[in-house]
C-alpha cells in the first residue's frame, strides 16, 4: 500500500486542522553490517481528539516512530509538525520544552520516579510545566483510583497501579498529543481493558490527539483508526 | 527557574528515600575536609606563630640586619650605626628555661622600636614605659602564655639559671611563648650582655644600605621581610610532611564521596532520563544537580571544617611539642583561625564534590531521553572501564617514572609516590577482575561459577571503596616500615652517640671552669668533655658547631657514615672538620673535600675528613677539634659538657654535683634522662604521622561498608534468581562475604609491594630532600601481617550489617525483584 493511500485513508479522519502532521519520517540504526532503516518514509496526520493505533510485529519500529513523534529522539529526515511547530529543527532546549507542556508519554515500563510517592509522581510534569491544576489534579487521582495510593511509593503498587499512575502523569498536564507504548503490555488481559477504557475516557476528556503503538489488534480496534507498519512503512487496516 | 527547582526536589527525593546514601556522601566529604583542612589549621597557626614573633616587634613589613655568619653580634656595632645616623632598633632573642617549659625572651629598645609595632602603643602610656625602665621593669607576654606557665599577671618567675624575670603583663600580641622584655634585661637573663640578635630598619624611605658597610663591614646581611624566618626554613619539610599526609587522607575521604554520589548516579539514571522524556532541559538537570553539589558541600564542608578546627585542637598539643623539641619554635596552644582558613575548608569540599561529581555532571548534560529502561547500562561497558583503567594506571606509572628520572627532591618523591599510588589503585580492579576469570575458567561447581563471575559484576560498584583500602593499607605499610626503620636506625644511633654518662650545662663559662677543676680531681669522674658550641651560617642555612676532644669515647663509637683513614687524627691535628649527613647532602659536601667555615674572624679553611648521621638535627652540624674552636670562635658556649663516670656512680656524681654547685649548674641529666627525651621527640614527632595514618585507615574502612551498604541493595536484584533457582540465603550470605573478604586480600595483597616501594621512596628519596638524612630500607613482615589482619577485620566489619541483611531477607522482599524489577 502507497504513502498516498494511507494519507488519503487518513485524512477521511481529519474533522479540523491536524494536531499532529508527519511528513517523509526516516530512521535508521548504525550496526557493525551498516546501517539498518527502520523507518523509511513515513506520513500521517493525527487531528486533535483523534486516536490512532499503531500496530506492528516487534521490531517494526513502532517504538521508534513513537520517540521521534514525542521529540524524544532525532530523525535523518522527514518532518514531525506538532501543533504547527516543527519538532525536527528545534534545539535540545526547545524539543524539552516541547515535551514538557505539549506531550504526554505512556510507557511500556512505565518510568515512575521511584523516590517520588505516587501524588508527586502524578503531578510532576505539570508542576515541571507551571500547568498544575488541583482540581484535575483530583479529579485524575479519583477517576485513576488512585486516592488511597497517592502516599505509597511506586515499588508499593502493582504493575496495573504504576500504569494508571503513569497514563495520570502524562494526562495531567493536559497534553495536546498522548503518546503510549504498549501501555498495557505488562497487564493482564482484564487490567489492561480496564486501564485502557479509563484512558481512552481521559483523553476525550481533555480532547488531546492520541497515539498507541501496540501489539494487540483488540486494543487497537477501541481506537477511532489504526495503521500497521510493516516494512518501515505506513499501511492502513 | 521553576524547572530546575522541580528537577532539584525530584533528584532530593532520591535522597529522602535513600538517607543512608546520603549520610556516606555527607560523612565521606566531612571526613576528607576534616582531614585536610585540620592539617591546613595546623599549619596555618604554626605559620602564624613564627610570623608573630617578627611582626610583634616589627609591626611587619621591616627588613632587619643580622649576624653574617649567624649567632649574635656586638652591640657597639649598633651604637655605631645609630651614631652615624642609620635608624635601626635593636632585639636580642634567646630561650630561657622556666619550670619545665622554654620560653624565649625577646629583648627591646621601646623607645626606638617601630612605630607600627603593637608594643610601640604602649609608648603612650607613660606609666607602662616608666614601669619597663625603672625599678624591676616590666615584662610582657601574651595571656596563652602566662596560662601555659600557670601564672598571673605581676608574677616575677626565676629561670633555671635562677635569673629573676621582671614583673610580668599581658599584652595580647605578644608572640605566644614568648616574654618582651627590655633590652638590658634579656642580655642578663640569657647571660649575653653586650650582645644583639638583629637591627630593625625603622624608615626604609631613608635607609641607606650604602652606609651599612663602612661601619659594619662584612659583619651584617640584610634579610628582606619576605624571606622566610630561619624557623620558617627549618620547619618548612615538617609542615610539607603533614600538608602531604593531609592531601592523601583528604584523597582517600573523597574515594567515599566518588563512591556514594557514582552510586547515586546510577540509581538515578532511571530517574534522570524520565526527567529527560518528560521534558528537562539538560541544562535544568545540570542546573539542579550543581545545586545540590553545592548545598552539599555547605552541608558536609562545614561539618568538614568543624571538624578540621577539632581534629587540630586535638593533634595541636603533639604538634606544638615536636616544633618545640625539634625547632625550638614556639607555637600557640589555642587554635585562633582566620576567615580564610574556613573559606578554604569549604572551597576545598567544593573542589572535592565537584571533582567526584564531575563525571556524573558531564553524563547529565550528554545523557539522551532515549535508552529509557536501562538503569544499568553502564555494567555492560565493563571491559571498556576495565581497560580505561588499565591504560589511567599505565599513564600513571610512566608518569612516576617520569617524576623519578627528570624530578628532584621533595616535591619529586611526593609525585613518585602519589602516582604509584594512584597507578597501584587504578590497576586493582583489573587485577581483581583477571584473578576473577581465572577462578571462574576453572570452577566446576555452578554456584562456584556464579560466585567468580558476579564477583566480576561486583568489581565496577566497589572499585572505589577498595582502591580506597588499598591506598589506605599501603601508606600504612609504607609508613609504618619508614617509621619503624627509623626507630631502629634511631635507637642504635642514639647509643653511639650518647656514650657519656653524664651531661651538664653550666650557667656560665666561670662556673664552668669551677666545675671543670674539680671533675678533674673526683676519682669516680673518668673524663670530663667539653661540647661547646657555636653558631655560623654556611650557604644560607644555621650551623652548629661543636667542639670534640681526643677521647676514646669518640674514637671508638661516634657513628660515622664515612671517613679518611686517618680521621681522629686529622681532625685534632690538622685544618679538618666532620660534617653533619644534612649539611654535606644540602652542600654538595664530599669526604677530602675542604669547607671555608665563616668564624668570628675570617673564614676557616677545613678539610672534611668525615660525614656523620644526625638524626633529627634541623640545623647542620660541625665537630671540629675543642682547642679550634675556642681559637676561631669568640661566643663559643663554654658552658656544655658531659662526663664518663663510672656506671655505679652516676646517681652519686649527679647528687654531690647539684648539692656543691646548685645554681652554678643550669642542667644535669644522666645517659638515660638524655635518651629518654631524645625518644620522646622522637615518638611525638610521629605521633600525628600515626595519628593522620590511623584516620585514614578508618575513612577507607568507612568507604568500604558504605559501598557495601549502599549496593546491598543492588546485589539483591543477582541474588534472588539464584536464591529462587535453590540456593539458601544463609549460603548466598556466606559467599557475600567470603567476596568481600577476598576483595579485601587482594587489596592487602597489592598494598604489600605497593607500600615497600612507598617505604623505599620515603627513606631513599623524601627524607633526603626534606630532613637530610637517608635511613636504611628494612621490611617488616609482622607489620604486613598486622595491616592484613586490619584490612581483612575492616571488611567483615563492613559486609557484616548488608551480609546479615541478606541472610535475614524475607522471601517477600526477594520475590519483589521479580515484580517490580525495572
Amino acid at each position: 500500500m502507497s504513502i498516498d493511500t494511507t494519507l488519503e485513508n487518513l485524512a477521511a479522519g481529519r474533522t479540523s486542522a491536524p494536531m499532529l502532521r508527519v511528513e517523509g519520517l526516516q530512521k535508521s540504526y548504525p550496526t557493525p553490517q551498516g546501517r539498518i532503516p527502520v523507518l523509511r518514509g513515513v506520513d500521517f496526520t493525527l487531528a486533535a481528539g483523534a486516536s490512532l493505533a499503531l500496530t506492528g510485529e516487534s521490531g517494526s519500529g513502532k517504538s521508534t516512530l513513537l520517540h521521534l513523534v514525542g521529540a524524544l529522539d532525532d530523525a535523518d529526515s522527514g518532518e514531525v509538525v506538532l501543533d504547527g511547530v516543527a519538532l525536527t529543527r528545534l534545539s535540545e532546549n526547545a524539543r524539552a520544552a516541547i515535551r514538557r507542556e505539549k506531550i504526554g508519554v505512556v510507557f511500556q515500563q512505565f518510568n515512575l520516579i521511584p523516590s517520588l510517592t505516587v501524588g508527586e509522581n502524578l503531578g510532576f510534569q505539570a508542576r515541571l510545566a507551571g500547568r498544575y491544576e488541583p482540581a484535575w489534579q483530583e479529579e485524575l487521582t479519583a477517576r485513576l483510583g488512585l486516592a488511597t495510593l497517592a502516599a505509597r511509593y511506586p515499588e508499593e503498587l502493582s504493575g496495573g497501579q504504576q500504569q494508571r499512575v503513569a497514563i495520570g502523569r502524562a494526562l495531567a498536564v493536559r497534553p495536546r498529543l498522548l503518546l503510549a507504548d504498549e501501555p498495557t503490555g505488562n497487564l493482564d488481559e482484564a487490567t489492561g481493558d480496564a486501564v485502557m477504557a479509563l484512558a481512552l475516557d481521559l483523553v476525550a476528556a481533555t480532547g488531546c490527539a492520541f497515539l498507541m503503538a501496540t501489539h494487540s489488534e483488540r486494543l487497537a480496534a477501541r481506537l477511532q483508526r489504526r495503521v500497521r507498519l510493516e516494512a518501515g512503512l505506513l499501511a492502513t487496516q | 527557574m521553576k524547572e530546575t527547582l522541580w528537577t532539584l526536589a525530584a533528584l532530593i527525593s532520591h535522597w529522602r528515600r535513600r538517607p543512608g546514601n546520603l549520610a556516606t556522601l555527607v560523612l565521606g566529604l566531612a571526613i576528607a575536609t576534616a582531614l585536610w583542612s585540620g592539617v591546613q589549621a595546623l599549619n596555618a597557626q604554626a605559620r602564624d606563630s613564627y610570623d608573630a614573633a617578627t611582626n610583634a616587634i616589627s609591626g611587619g613589613g621591616a627588613r632587619t640586619l643580622v649576624a653574617a655568619r649567624g649567632g649574635l653580634f656586638d652591640q657597639q656595632l649598633f651604637v655605631r650605626l645609630r651614631r652615624a645616623g642609620v635608624d635601626v632598633s635593636p632585639l636580642l632573642e634567646g630561650v630561657v628555661r622556666i619550670g619545665e617549659k622554654n620560653i624565649r625572651i625577646i629583648g627591646v629598645e621601646p623607645l626606638s622600636l617601630p612605630r607600627r609595632s603593637p608594643i610601640a602603643d604602649r609608648r603612650a602610656r607613660t606609666d607602662v614605659i616608666e614601669d619597663f625602665f625603672s625599678g624591676p621593669g616590666r615584662g610582657f607576654a601574651a595571656p596563652q602564655t602566662l596560662r601555659r606557665l600557670d601564672l598571673a599577671e605581676g608574677a616575677q618567675p626565676r629561670t633555671e639559671r635562677g635569673q629573676q624575670l621582671p614583673p610580668l603583663a599581658a599584652l595580647a600580641e605578644a608572640p605566644p611563648g614568648a616574654v618582651i622584655v627590655d633590652i638590658g634585661v634579656a642580655q642578663r637573663l640569657l647571660d649575653r650582655p653586650g650582645k644583639l640578635s638583629r637591627l630593625v630598619i625603622l624608615d626604609e624611605e631613608i635607609f641607606d644600605e650604602a652606609r651599612l658597610k663602612p661601619i659594619a663591614g662584612d659583619a651584617l646581611r640584610l634579610v628582606a621581610p619576605d624571606d622566610d624566618s630561619d624557623l620558617a626554613r627549618l620547619t618548612d619539610s615538617f609542615h610539607l610532611n603533614l600538608t602531604a599526609f593531609g592531601f592523601l587522607a583528604f584523597l582517600v575521604g573523597l574515594f567515599i564521596v566518588h563512591a556514594a554520589y557514582g552510586l547515586a548516579f546510577e540509581q538515578r539514571l532511571a530517574t534522570l532520563r524520565t526527567l529527560r522524556a518528560l521534558g528537562v532541559g539538560p541544562p535544568h538537570l545540570v542546573a539542579a544537580m550543581g545545586f545540590e553539589i553545592a548545598v552539599l558541600t555547605l552541608l558536609a564542608g562545614g561539618a568538614g571544617v568543624l571538624g578540621g578546627h577539632a581534629i587540630a585542637q586535638a593533634l595541636l598539643p603533639d604538634v606544638a611539642k615536636s616544633l618545640e623539641s625539634l625547632y625550638g619554635a614556639q607555637i600557640s596552644d589555642r587554635l585562633a583561625l582566620d576567615a580564610r582558613w574556613w573559606l578554604s575548608g569549604l572551597a576545598m569540599a567544593g573542589a572535592g564534590a565537584a571533582l567526584a561529581a564531575a563525571s556524573g555532571l558531564t553524563k547529565a548534560l550528554r545523557l539522551p531521553a532515549l535508552s529509557l529502561a536501562r538503569p544499568m547500562a553502564w555494567r555492560g561497558a565493563h571491559h571498556r572501564y576495565l581497560r580505561r583503567q588499565a591504560a589511567l594506571a599505565a599513564l600513571a606509572l610512566i608518569a612516576a617514572a617520569g617524576a623519578y628520572g627528570f624530578g628532584e627532591g621533595l616535591a619529586s618523591g611526593f609525585a613518585i609516590i602519589g602516582l604509584a599510588l594512584l597507578a597501584a589503585a587504578l590497576f586493582l580492579p583489573v587485577g581483581l577482575a583477571g584473578v576473577l576469570a581465572l577462578g571462574e575458567r576453572f570452577a566446576r561447581r555452578p554456584l562456584a561459577r556464579w560466585f567468580f563471575a558476579d564477583g566480576r559484576q561486583e568489581i565496577s560498584g566497589l572499585s572505589l571503596a577498595l582502591m580506597a583500602l588499598l591506598v589506605a593499607l599501603a601508606t600504612n605499610i609504607g609508613v609504618g616500615g619508614m617509621v619503624e626503620g627509623f626507630r631502629q636506625t634511631f635507637d642504635r644511633w642514639l647509643d653511639a652517640r650518647l656514650v657519656a654518662e653524664v651531661y651538664f650545662e653550666a650557667a656560665t663559662p666561670a662556673d664552668a671552669r669551677d666545675i671543670e677543676a674539680w671533675a678533674r680531681t673526683q676519682p669516680d669522674i673518668a673524663a670530663i668533655l667539653p661540647i661547646w658550641r657555636a653558631k655560623t651560617r654556611i650557604g644560607g642555612w644555621p650551623v652548629d658547631v661543636l667542639g670534640m676532644t681526643p677521647h676514646e669515647t669518640y674514637t671508638a663509637h661516634f657513628p660515622l657514615l664515612d671517613a679518611t683513614p686517618d680521621m681522629w687524627t686529622a681532625l685534632h691535628a690538622q685544618d679538618a672538620v666532620l660534617v653533619s649527613e644534612q649539611l654535606a647532602r644540602r652542600l654538595g659536601l664530599t669526604v677530602g673535600e675542604t669547607l671555608d667555615i665563616p668564624t668570628s674572624g675570617r673564614d676557616w679553611p677545613a678539610r672534611i675528613v668525615g660525614v656523620f648521621p644526625d638524626y633529627g638535627n634541623p640545623k647542620g652540624q660541625l665537630r671540629i677539634d675543642h682547642e679550634k674552636l675556642t681559637r676561631y670562635f669568640d661566643d663559643a658556649s663554654g658552658v656544655h659538657y658531659s662526663l664518663r663516670v663510672d656506671p655505679g656512680a652516676t646517681t652519686r656524681v649527679i647528687e654531690n654535683m647539684e648539692q656543691r654547685f646548685g645554681g652554678k649548674i643550669t642542667r644535669i641529666v644522666d645517659q638515660a634522662e638524655v635518651k629518654k627525651l631524645s625518644t620522646d621527640i622522637f615518638e611525638r614527632t610521629f605521633a600525628v604521622t600515626t595519628a593522620l595514618n590511623t584516620l585514614t585507615l578508618i575513612v577507607s574502612g568507612v568507604a568500604l561498608f558504605a559501598s557495601l551498604l549502599t549496593l546491598s541493595d543492588m546485589r539483591r536484584a543477582r541474588i534472588a534468581p539464584v536464591w529462587a533457582l535453590g540456593a539458601t540465603r544463609q549460603k548466598l550470605a556466606a559467599l557475600e562475604m567470603a567476596r568481600v573478604v577476598a576483595f579485601a586480600a587482594g587489596a592487602a595483597a597489592f598494598a604489600i609491594p605497593l607500600g615497600l616501594f612507598m617505604t623505599w621512596c620515603l627513606v631513599a628519596i623524601v627524607n633526603v630532600a626534606a630532613f637530610g638524612w637517608r635511613l636504611p630500607f628494612h621490611m617488616f613482615p609482622a607489620q604486613w601481617l598486622v595491616v592484613s589482619c586490619i584490612a581483612l577485620g575492616a571488611a567483615v566489619f563492613a559486609a557484616m550489617i548488608p551480609v546479615a541483611r541478606l541472610a535475614r531477607a524475607a522471601p517477600t522482599g526477594l520475590l519483589r525483584v521479580f515484580s517490580n524489577e525495572r
